[in-house]
């Protein structure tokens, strides 16, 4: 039912520079799910991000998120549902001015008149829940990658939004912080009880903690399913992303000229005789 | 950084920007409290204002008594009207004379008010009666060398 | 042969549209800024913090380079003028050269290169690392909240540092002329006061500066939003940022001399 999505993307189009970046998207998320968006890089899964989020404008069809045309809104509406929203950027995005306290205190700073002793707690709270805590002292050029990450998850957090957004949560880092990561995207889904977009290629670790897969390549949805239909699928992408080929309908090869030709130098001439 | 600290700096940017600011204006400019006083502006007509410009100085006594403020020419009797701003507190009497003089042999051109005796005082909007015009160099030069010429040829 | 002729005369167009393109975006740009302001000003905390950053931090190179060229214009000024017996006019000399062009326009050259381009490494580093984006996704408009404070930051700062400017390379000159030379004091300082005219030449250097310091910061706040997202991106913004400023303030300079100072 309708009322239970809390996205909702019709016949997404978008092109840019001429470029059909995206064809004619489908996708459904429902409140309390996480969903995995997969493909290869450039597959167009952060521009479909983006336009969740208002950041692009579509060039024909829609995205509604809790009910809401996003392109529609104008600009005051537009901050007022991405205040709802949360989004963990690729390698954290932490303001490198201020403090890890500083950062997670930006949202509730910004956008609410909270007294300063009740920030001080909820920022404290927010780290607690991805471990953070003693951290809070630290400018972000001090933390690693891993920590940068869960810092940027409780900042993003920090409004509790309904909706979560991760663009690749997973790349370049150890099995151990993906793991913890991992956990946290999916206790944090179910605590708030809103919904979660994850943008990535890690299939491992994702297929782990999301409700439902979406594949796209070359800007459409070419498979969807659950974890396990999506494991079992005998569709050609699928398999090769799934089970990490080397070659397949991606190919192995850069598009080049015929091998022959580029070692020979020249066309091979016709041997055949007449 | 904290608040206070950064406060303490700009601040005393600020101060220090603004005492650079006032050195220039008053050490290094000329501002003083005669350029914000009251000023009054009478008219004085020049057959020929030479070189004078807008700004030039209005002195009586060799003290610099206020500012040329404009110059235009009289279409019907093609004179010169030269506009003084005059600061409050100099009055001078109705026989006051105008002159166009230059500082100096080559200097810039500035009017000097020699006051007559009069007890009446120039109001706002008086036209000075008595004028006399800058001393061209071409009108000299010709002048001394008739002069010079009239000598040669007198009687001995 | 026609086509090598055609094809460079479509790059150039293609320059030239590009050129105009990014002056418009510009513009707009600009209004986006003028009409964000609102919370800057509201908020003046964050213009305090960029004036430390973009004028206290500059006011070391500042003031010593006023200092020395002051002492340069001194030692120019005495060799040039006793050679016409004009020794004491020292002090108008370098007063005017300083007050009217050297004090906005040197000052503004080394805040574009020191504050300028520190400026567009930041934004452009903030927009590298999606710290805008970021921004933008938590409802924070990133144009109010990170560009015109340090836009008004630098429109404020420049006509103080340009103030500072002057007034070391007046004492600088004096040194020199005065202190080490021997010029009358007396004179220096008299003759400078006559002809120096607080309306025509400070204040009308202070309005230089102003104009400067709109020009400088805009320019830099420009560069670094739209600079590229990557390490070369910022780089190269930040070259044209120096280059771009130091241009449009020496053309600048040109056109408010020319309106200012026409034939007084």
């Amino acid at each position: 039912m309708s009322s239970d999505l809390l996205v909702n993307i019709n016949n997404l189009n978008f092109t840019y520079d001429q470029r059909p970046v995206l064809s004619g998207i489908n996708m459904k998320i429902p409140r309390g799910k996480v969903v995995a968006i997969m493909g290869q890089s450039g597959c167009g899964k952060t521009t479909t991000l983006r336009l969740i989020g208002g950041q692009l404008k579509p060039s024909s069809g829609e995205v509604t998120v809790a009910g809401q045309v996003v392109h529609e809104l104008d600009s005051a509406g537009l901050y007022a549902l991405r205040r709802r929203m949360g989004m963990l950027f690729q390698f954290g995005a932490l303001f490198t001015d201020m403090t890890v306290f500083d950062n997670v205190a930006f949202q509730m700073r910004e956008h609410t008149d909270l007294p300063e002793e009740l920030i001080h707690d909820l920022v404290l709270l927010k780290l607690n829940a991805v471990g953070l805590r003693g951290a809070q002292g630290l400018m972000p050029t001090e933390l690693s990658g891993g920590m940068a990450r869960r810092v940027a998850l409780a900042r993003a957090m920090a409004l509790d939004p309904v909706l979560m957004m991760y663009d690749e949560p997973f790349t370049g880092l150890d099995p151990i912080t993906m793991g913890v990561i991992g956990q946290l995207i999916r206790k944090l889904n179910d605590a708030l009880g809103g919904s979660s977009i994850i943008v990535t290629h890690d299939v491992q670790e994702s297929l782990q903690i999301v409700d439902y897969v979406y594949f796209m390549a070359d800007g459409k949805v070419v498979a969807e399913g659950t974890p396990d239909e999506i494991r079992a699928s005998d569709k050609a992408y699928v398999h090769q992303f799934v089970w990490g080929e080397s070659d397949g309908p991606v190919p192995f090869q850069y598009p080049s000229e015929p091998y022959r030709e580029q070692i020979y130098g020249a066309p091979l001439k016709e041997t055949a005789h007449a | 950084m904290s608040r206070m600290t950064l406060d303490l700096w700009v601040g005393f940017f600020v101060a220090i920007g603004l005492g650079a600011l006032l050195f220039l204006a008053l050490k290094v400019g000329n501002l003083s409290s005669s350029n914000m006083a009251e000023t009054y502006v009478i008219k004085g007509k020049f057959d020929n204002i030479g070189s004078l410009k807008v700004r030039a100085p209005v002195k009586s006594a060799g003290v610099v008594v206020g500012r040329v403020t404009d110059i235009q020419l009289d279409p019907e009797r093609f004179e010169a009207v030269v506009s003084l701003a005059l600061e409050g507190r100099f009055k001078f009497p109705r026989d006051t004379f105008a002159k166009i003089r230059t500082s100096g042999l080559l200097g810039e051109q500035y009017v000097s008010l020699s006051a007559g005796g009069e007890t009446e005082v120039l109001k706002a909007g008086d036209t000075v009666k008595k004028t006399e015009s800058a001393m061209v160099l071409e009108d000299l030069v010709g002048q001394f060398v008739f002069n010079k010429a009239a000598e040669g040829t007198a009687p001995k | 042969m026609l086509d090598v002729v055609i094809s460079s005369v479509r790059g150039l167009g293609r320059r030239v549209t590009d050129k105009l393109g990014r002056l418009g975006y510009a513009s707009r740009f600009f209004v986006m800024i003028l009409l964000s302001s609102g919370t800057s000003f509201r908020r003046f905390f964050l213009i305090i913090r960029e004036i430390y950053f973009t004028g206290v931090l500059s006011l070391i190179i500042i003031l010593v380079s006023g200092l020395f060229v002051g002492m340069v214009l001194g030692l120019q000024g005495y060799d040039t003028l006793q050679r016409y017996g004009s020794a004491e006019a020292l002090g108008v000399l370098v007063a005017l050269s300083l007050v009217r062009e050297l004090g906005p326009v040197v000052a503004a050259l080394l805040f574009a290169s020191r504050a300028g381009s520190a400026i567009t490494a930041e934004i452009g580093l903030m927009k590298a690392t999606e710290q805008l984006s970021a921004m933008e996704m938590m409802a924070v408009n990133p144009i109010a909240r990170v560009v015109a404070p340090r836009f008004w930051a630098g429109v404020i700062s420049m006509p103080f540092l340009a103030a500072l400017f002057s007034a070391m390379g007046v004492f600088g000159a004096y040194l020199i002329g005065v202190r080490l030379i021997g010029v009358d004091e007396g004179s220096f300082w008299s003759q400078m006061q006559a002809s120096v005219d607080f309306r025509e030449d400070v204040v009308n250097g202070v309005i230089k500066s102003f104009v400067f310091g709109v020009l400088v910061t805009g320019i830099a706040v420009f560069e670094g939003y739209a600079s590229e997202p990557t390490a070369e991106g910022v780089s190269a913004s930040t070259t044209r940022t120096v280059v771009t400023s130091s241009l449009a303030i020496l053309a600048a300079d040109f056109i408010l001399t020319a309106l200012m100072f026409r034939g007084a």
